[in-house]
């Protein structure tokens, strides 16, 4: 651990990207550029969100990873293994203990407090990418406030399918300002982005953070005839019987059998251990699987 | 009567080269001004500089722009707006149709959302009304309802065209910028869009600038004519007048290469 300078990066580095945070947050949703630096791992791995999350942890800090909501992934037992390594700070699977949690694609079904950092991991920050190539163009469209090709890609959507068929990475308004993308997170969580907790996003590999300070107003973009809605499978959570948590799909033999279940691991468990049970659940233990 | 565009004196250089220089004009309402002459004679070049796509080295583009909270309209120099003003005026009072179809189009997005755009920019929100407008217009240009999803890229080359114009005429535009409209057109697909064109401007009062090389064209078209050589506009005047008696040696030239059919 002594052979690393605290959380890997060197203090120059952490200042730089604090630098670059703090205008994130003055600016809410305005993509600050900053000067990414090479990780230990490959970029879409999580290297934005790491080098956030190093800038901000303290050695007080408690920290929690979640990839898709899981804390016990690859991706997320990875990067809480770096960060004790080379931080020594403490971890925790619970969303309440954390005082930082990085997350991918998820906003944890408990809600966060004030005091709680959520970093986001992202891996392209520009909303509108896929409608105009140029950078220099959605700059110049950012700074002048022309959105208008937004919303050509939810018309795009609608007359395709009848509705509007991006469910995740649905991009918002950021207090009356700026269009943001809120990183690849269900549109279930949209309405959540407005929290008491500080959320910053990473893009390791595009070198852009992005920042929503607390209670920050957040407004996901909708037509007056085809308002925003959240969605989610239509059921209940099979494990713990939690009918309000995002669930994941799980295919469980060949004869198509399914079971759905919270995509938030922490949230499921806690309920478990509550004594709740869903359709296909059994009571919690703590040495079962 | 105010004059919609008054242009003074304007100059683009490249260099040490002459994009053009010395062209000054007025537009009033309803008008449509051509402009012809050979490759290279900066024709382009001053409609570019004209529409905001190039910033003039010497001169003023003076447009008659509506009130709004912050001005009171009237002639404002459209060089030293500001650029968000100026990509507003673009997208509202000004369109710009291009010689290429791809230029002008998302090739992309469907025909529907090519149309929808420019309403969706001033804030247009309301998915059904975008819709309807779209297939009006789609009406409009003779492209059929039923062609609204389908994307520019499955449409012939005069349909991209035609799509153009919807695009650039649905949020009712008061000065269209067009650069050889037709080129690249086989004729009897020139003749319907000529056609289609000479409507729509007659029928909204729309003012025009026509680039072309094409005499014929400006012959439909326009009421009044510049001719350009070398950056400069060598003679100016009513289209027939120009056309039936030209007195500059060049527009003698250009009037008599026309092959006679």
């Amino acid at each position: 651990m002594s052979d690393y300078n605290f959380a890997y990066l060197d203090e120059q580095t952490k200042r730089m990207i604090r630098r670059a945070i703090l205008k994130g947050l003055a600016i809410p949703g305005y993509q600050v550029p900053f000067a990414s630096r090479e990780m230990p791992m490959p970029y879409g791995w999580g290297t934005g969100g790491v080098q956030v999350s190093a800038a901000v942890l303290t050695p007080d800090d408690t920290f929690k990873v979640i990839d898709q909501g899981a804390d016990d992934t690859t991706n997320a037992v990875s990067i809480r293994r770096f960060f004790q390594k080379t931080a020594n700070v403490a971890v925790t699977e619970a969303t309440a203990d954390a005082t930082v949690i990085q997350t991918r694609h998820r906003i944890p079904e408990e809600h966060l407090r004030a005091g709680q950092i959520l970093v986001y991991q992202v891996p392209i920050p520009e909303p509108l990418r896929f409608l105009e190539p140029s950078e220099v163009e959605t700059r110049k469209m950012h700074a002048l406030e022309e959105y208008g090709l937004m919303h050509v890609k939810l018309y795009e959507d609608i007359s395709q399918h009848g509705a509007i068929a991006t469910a995740y990475a649905y991009p918002v308004k950021v207090e009356g300002r700026y269009v943001m993308d809120p990183s690849p997170i269900p549109k279930f969580d949209n309405p959540k982005l407005n929290m008491a907790a500080i959320q910053l996003f990473g893009a390791g590999r595009e070198q852009r953070i992005y920042a929503l300070p607390p209670f920050t107003e957040v407004i996901s973009l909708d037509f007056d005839d085809y308002p925003f809605e959240p969605t989610k499978a239509d059921h209940a959570c099979d494990l713990c019987g939690a009918e309000d948590s995002y669930l994941d799909e799980l295919i469980v033999d060949d004869a198509g059998g399914r079971m759905f279940m919270c995509s938030d691991t922490d949230y499921c468990t806690s309920r478990r251990k509550a004594g709740h049970i869903g359709a296909q659940g059994v009571p919690y233990a703590e040495d079962a699987a | 009567m105010t004059p919609l565009l008054q242009v003074e004196n304007i100059a683009k250089f490249y260099g040490p080269r002459i994009g053009c220089t010395d062209v000054s004009f007025d537009l009033y309402p309803g008008e449509v001004m051509g402009i012809v002459g050979e490759s290279g004679s900066g024709k382009s070049t001053l409609l570019n500089t004209l529409a905001g796509h190039l910033t003039p080295d010497r001169g003023a583009v003076r447009f008659d722009t509506r009130a709004d909270g912050q001005h009171d309209g009237g002639l404002r120099d459209t060089v030293t707006m500001s650029e968000p003003e100026r990509r507003m005026l673009s997208r509202t009072d000004w369109a710009f149709v291009h010689q290429h179809a791809r230029d002008g189009l998302r090739m992309n997005v469907s025909a529907g959302g090519n149309v929808g755009e420019r309403l969706m920019a001033v804030n247009a929100r309301h998915y059904g009304q975008i819709r309807d407008t779209a297939i009006d217009w789609l009406g409009r240009v003779e492209i059929a309802a039923d062609r609204i999803d389908d994307r520019p890229t499955a449409f012939s080359g005069g349909m991209q065209q035609r799509l153009q114009i919807a695009r650039n005429l649905v949020t009712g535009p008061r000065l269209v910028f067009m650069d050889e409209p037709t080129g690249g057109l086989d004729v009897s697909v020139q003749a319907r869009l000529l056609d289609l064109l000479r409507g729509l401007v007659r029928e909204m009062g729309l003012s025009a600038i026509i680039v072309t090389h094409d005499l014929a064209v400006v012959r439909l078209l326009a009421d009044r004519l510049m001719v350009m050589k070398d950056g400069r506009v060598v003679e100016s005047g009513l289209t027939d007048q120009v056309l039936d008696d030209p007195q500059h040696a060049y527009t003698q030239l250009l009037v008599s290469s026309v092959l006679q059919v």
